[in-house]
């Protein structure tokens, strides 16, 4: 478990001058930032609004290249065009807006634009592309259209896009911020498969608290810089350090802090249990 | 609601034009294009009339869809019929009043032009409701493949118009969230004349643009994620395969052909 696949050195980023957005970011979006995230590990990325956790998802795939430090992927340092693409078919990426990211006109199409990208044969596309969409349940949408479907089944589609690849590391800005509650819930059931049933390391940006609880890890990045990382139970205990940072935690994990339990309590379930437990009866 | 809509005029069925090959069905359509302008007898006209009946039938498309795409061309058919017959001269005269003169001739030449555009609707519709844009931008670049020897790069051109199709209903969806926005500030679109309808589009066409560039750099950002680097080296999940089918409707095209040059020889020319 202790492979390295992401490595973050030193990592400082601050947006160009002639950036799009360089005149909300003239600050660095990010300082000083090591992390190295292992091999089949479920990460999530913490963060407000402006915190840096966007750039620091698209630093992963050679989208954006750091001002400062490096960031290697399973060794490679994608300072060329050639080994950015190298890094590509290791992590694959998706994005916020699921619009935005979908190229073809029908379902099957774009989960197969990827590995077409990568030059496999016709045969073995067709094959990747049937599995991926069966593993994220839309192997019965194949022949629909993208812009006919939900947000959420929209956003399978593009994890499925992903997975046709056979990367081995899948890095997800946000995805669920545009969706309803249960678009968000079938695309957490889908990332959680990936990292538990196929065994595909997961960085998971996202501000919803909820979310995070899921993850094997949290990492809490504050104005830039990496201020938490362990696992959800170490980081939710910490609830004034977590507001400090303009975070909320979990609503379960808030009540019994109000009531004084110390231990940190991620869901509705540990939440009952400790509770009933403290006025000593059984549920 | 607006997520219904469909690009294009596709029909789905499983008819026999359906599953030619969309390379076929477009050398198939532009060379009966060709040959409808090589008639030049009724006989062989109706030859090419028939063809597109016998088309039409097999691709089980209703009537009914087909009667509409000639619906636009109506007005067209009009003015050239009455074009047709007030200025061609010869034959016999039927009529002859303020200096217009409706002869034989010029009634021939008016149906046999409508019935060539006629032919030329019903064809060319008849390739875009039994194939889907998906499938003709595919046989576009397939056949324009050649093509790359001159530089021209024929992906990117299809790749482009495959994106332009995609984004079609994003972009109609947008066009509305960004009018309900704006007629929620009170934006009138409804009434006034034509120059302040005109106007009051402004504020619906600039944020559709900012938006549209932006999704355009979002969308790079997520192709270039997922490896695309352009054509090279690119593969297709798809392959096209010509199949029995689509030789015999190759060699019906040219049994046409001969048939509509036969038929030209034998008869009396119209125009």
């Amino acid at each position: 478990m202790s492979d390295k696949i992401i490595e973050f050195d030193n990592v400082t980023f601050i947006y160009d001058a002639d950036d799009e957005e360089s005149a909300v970011q003239a600050y660095p979006a990010l300082t000083d930032v090591s992390l190295a995230i292992n091999k089949g590990e479920f990460v999530a990325v913490l963060g407000h609004n402006g915190s840096g956790k966007s750039t620091l998802a698209k630093l992963c795939n050679a989208i954006l290249e750091p001002t400062k430090g490096t960031v290697s992927v399973k060794g490679i340092v994608p300072d060329t065009e050639e080994k950015a693409d190298e890094v590509r078919r290791i992590v694959g990426m998706v994005f916020q807006n699921p619009d935005n990211q979908i190229v073809a006109t029908i379902v099957e199409d774009d989960v197969a634009f990827g590995p077409e990208n990568l030059g496999i044969e016709p045969a073995e596309i067709r094959r990747r592309v049937d599995d991926a969409l069966k593993c994220v349940n839309m192997y019965d949408f194949r022949h629909r259209e993208p812009h006919k479907l939900s947000g959420g089944q929209k956003q399978r589609v593009a994890i499925a896009g992903v997975i046709a690849m056979q990367t081995e590391c899948i890095v997800l800005d946000e995805p669920t911020a545009m969706l309803d509650p249960m678009g968000r819930d079938e695309v957490m059931q889908t990332v959680k498969r990936l990292n538990k049933e196929m065994g595909i390391t997961v960085v998971l940006v996202t501000h919803f608290m909820d979310e995070a609880v899921q993850a094997d890890r949290v990492v809490v990045i504050d104005g830039g810089r990496m201020v938490m990382d362990g696992t959800p139970k170490e980081v939710f205990s910490q609830v004034e350090k977590l507001r400090g940072y303009g975070l909320d935690v979990p609503q379960s994990t808030e009540l019994c802090h109000n009531l004084g339990i110390k231990e940190g309590v991620l869901d509705v379930d540990e939440c009952v249990d400790e509770i009933a437990r403290r006025l000593g009866g059984a549920v | 609601m607006i997520r219904d809509i469909t690009i294009g005029q596709y029909y789905p069925g499983k008819s026999v034009l359906h599953r030619l090959d969309p390379r076929m069905k477009l050398i198939l359509t532009f060379g009966l294009i060709v040959v409808i302008f090589l008639c030049k007898s009724f006989f062989s006209l109706g030859l090419i009339a028939l063809t597109a009946v016998f088309a039409a039938i097999i691709s089980r498309v209703p009537a009914k869809m087909i009667l509409k795409s000639l619906k636009p061309i109506v007005i067209i058919l009009l003015f050239t019929a009455v074009l047709n017959i007030i200025y061609t001269e010869g034959g016999t005269v039927y009529f002859e009043k303020w200096g217009i003169a409706i002869t034989e001739k010029g009634i021939n030449t008016a149906i046999f032009t409508m019935i060539r555009i006629v032919s030329l609707v019903v064809i060319s519709s008849l390739l875009t409701y039994t194939t889907t844009p998906t499938m003709l931008t595919d046989a576009i670049e397939r056949l324009l493949s050649p093509l790359k020897i001159f530089k021209i790069k024929v992906h990117t051109l299809a790749m482009m118009m495959t994106l332009a199709l995609r984004f079609i209903p994003t972009l109609i969806e947008e066009i509305d969230r960004i009018m309900n926005a704006q007629k929620a500030r009170g934006a009138d679109l409804e009434s006034g004349g034509l120059v302040q309808r005109a106007k009051a589009l402004v504020p619906i066409f600039i944020p559709l643009m900012v938006s549209a560039f932006r999704r355009a750099y979002e969308l790079a950002f997520a192709m270039t994620c997922r490896c695309y680097t352009g054509g090279e080296g690119r593969t297709r999940m798809k392959q096209m395969k010509l199949k029995f089918r689509d030789f015999a409707a190759l060699f019906f095209l040219v049994a046409v052909t001969a048939g509509v040059i036969f038929l030209n020889i034998k008869f009396e020319a119209v125009i």
